[in-house]
């Protein structure tokens, strides 16, 4: 089995979980869900990491992947910090 | 000694960060396990960023510390200041960034590999689909943002062979796309990009304003597939999870965006109900005309301040209003008076998913008292008032009644069974959707015209003036 189909074995598995756990999610909180899957999806940080870390990297993949890691670590850390904040707001009835 | 992760202890690092992850989803189950659940969300991004930048591929620190600081700053400083009416337009711009991401790892993935001669047809085919998919999230993400945060007219944007000409765009993209694959010509990867880059707002332009829910969704779960395709470039199982995972997540929302107006995603995608101009005249004359009955804030308070139970239904015009603190207010004063308040909440009540939920938690009024539509809905039958705040089409009974409403089939909020239901509205104006709404001309319906935090604020006066 080469590697690209392995990617595809886990890519729908990921797609299955995905569908039933998020089938598992209250609608009261639908507006932090989006913003805690904006935030995980700063997973391309990852991605970006690889290419400017990259030893042998000219100037033009350089730029690109600074600039990506840029964008990247605005949605990780804005991401996550804006769901906590919303979530510290959810309060049951004293 | 250095100690460096070999590949095999940074892949079991990544399995353990998206178990991570599929648990702080997992946690939004509920919201006293939410917290949890962002903070397992967190943990997991640590553990991928760790093991990456401490893998063998990472040599060169510099460039990603300074932009990794620029980028905490601006990502700190936007999250703490944002207010929370504001959270569809931060979402919009949040997903723009991680399309343009995307398309920047694509693009610099590969220059890296063509100067290391690693090129071949099949990266260069996952590489195109991360660009394309990557650029119509940013410029899609960049229309919507602009739209809600009013820099552009909300009104759907429709052109004769509007349709046609995206159809032509998106077939070039993908013959470019088959070009580049089998060439490498950098040329044909350029072009593809900058289809991709105009594709993405023709294809948000003719969805309205008032659809916002359904687009936010759709272009979250386009940041998940944009980053899924990123992993499918660069061979990364963490990344195709992940992406996988917040792909889904949005399509989910979409779906139930969707059926919550009872419209496929076809019609909302190639643009759906226009926004009917204002109609002349002042709000009470034209009511009158109507046979429409307006109240007073005195009206309302007397049905109000003795009742068994009140129930709210807001819409984006609470949010517009910002009335949600004076609706907190209104709700210990009722509270006090041994009056039942819930909240009762469309799914597509506001501008994203679970919109009015956060506003209503900012203003402290406790989760379990907001209800969603289908726990609600036999509640009004024993309901005394219904206020409708800056909501309309949700609780049109065009919906169930009259066949020939646009809107006919779209599950509704059903206010009218309440003994007494109150309309807070600016105008006559109709809802999005350009239908006029029958709950206006029930005999137990009556309006009260005004800004809705001015008529609350009205009414909580009233309410303290009456003490017992």
């Amino acid at each position: 089995m080469s590697e690209s189909i392995l990617a595809l074995y886990v890519f729908i598995l990921a797609c299955f979980i995905g569908y039933y756990v998020i089938w598992g999610v209250t609608p009261s909180l639908h507006t932090p869900l989006v913003a805690l899957t904006n935030a995980i999806s700063g997973i391309v940080l990852v991605g970006a990491l690889l290419v400017t870390g990259n030893p042998d990297a000219g100037f033009f993949a350089s730029l690109m992947g600074f600039l990506a890691v840029l964008l990247a670590s605005i949605n990780v850390f804005g991401g996550f910090l804006v769901t906590h904040r919303m979530l510290s707001m959810f309060k049951k009835k004293k | 000694m250095e100690l460096t992760l070999t590949p095999n202890y940074q892949a079991l690092a990544y399995l353990v960060s998206a178990f991570l992850f599929i648990f702080a989803l997992k946690g939004l189950t509920h919201p006293a396990t939410a917290r949890r659940g962002n903070l397992f969300g967190m943990l997991g991004m640590v553990i991928a960023i760790a093991a990456t930048l401490d893998g063998e591929e990472v040599q060169d620190y510099w460039l990603i510390g300074i932009a990794m600081t620029i980028g905490a700053v601006i990502g700190i400083r936007v999250a703490r200041q944002i207010q929370m009416t504001a959270m569809p337009q931060l979402v919009a711009a949040l997903h723009s960034f991680v399309g343009m991401a995307a398309v920047l790892v694509a693009l610099g993935t590969f220059l890296n590999h063509r100067a290391a001669d690693e090129l071949d047809g099949l990266l260069m085919g996952e590489l195109s689909a991360g660009v394309v998919i990557g650029a119509i999230t940013f410029t899609g993400s960049v229309i919507a943002f602009a739209k809600l945060q009013g820099i552009m007219s909300g009104a759907p944007i429709k052109f004769i062979g509007q349709h046609a000409l995206n159809a032509a765009i998106a077939v070039l993209t993908i013959l470019l796309a088959f070009k580049f694959g089998t060439t490498g010509a950098i040329w044909a990867l350029l072009l593809m990009t900058l289809l991709a880059f105009v594709l993405g707002g023709t294809l948000i332009i003719p969805i309205g304003g008032a659809d916002m829910p359904v687009v936010i969704s759709m272009l979250n779960s386009y940041s998940g597939w944009a980053a899924a395709a990123t992993g499918f470039t660069l061979q990364n199982n963490l990344l195709i999870i992940v992406g996988a995972l917040v792909g889904f997540s949005g399509a989910i929302l979409s779906f139930i965006m969707c059926r919550a107006m009872n419209r496929s995603i076809i019609n909302v995608v190639f643009g759906g109900f226009g926004t009917s101009g204002d109609s002349g005249g002042s709000a009470g004359a034209t009511a009158a005309q109507q046979g429409v009955k307006s109240a007073s804030v005195e009206d309302a308070v007397y049905w109000m301040e003795d009742a068994g139970k009140v129930i709210i239904v807001p819409g984006y015009g609470m949010a517009v209003a910002q009335a949600q603190h004076a609706l907190k207010e209104m709700m210990e004063q009722l509270n006090a008076r041994g009056v039942e308040v819930k909240f009762a909440i469309h799914p597509v009540a506001g501008r994203m998913p679970g919109h009015m939920n956060v506003l209503l938690a900012e203003a402290d009024i406790p989760y379990d008292q907001v209800l969603e539509m289908d726990e609600v809905n036999s509640e009004f039958q024993s309901t005394d008032v219904a206020l409708v705040v800056g909501a309309n089409d949700v609780v049109n009974p065009a919906a169930k009644e009259d066949k020939s409403s646009p809107i006919y089939g779209m599950p509704i909020l059903e206010a009218g069974k309440a003994r007494q239901v109150y309309f807070l509205k600016r105008s006559m104006r109709p809802g999005y959707s350009g239908v006029d709404n029958l709950l206006f001309y029930q005999e137990n319906t009556s309006l009260i015209f005004g800004d809705a935090k001015d008529t609350i604020e009205g009414i909580v006066g009233a309410l303290k003036g009456t003490g017992h």
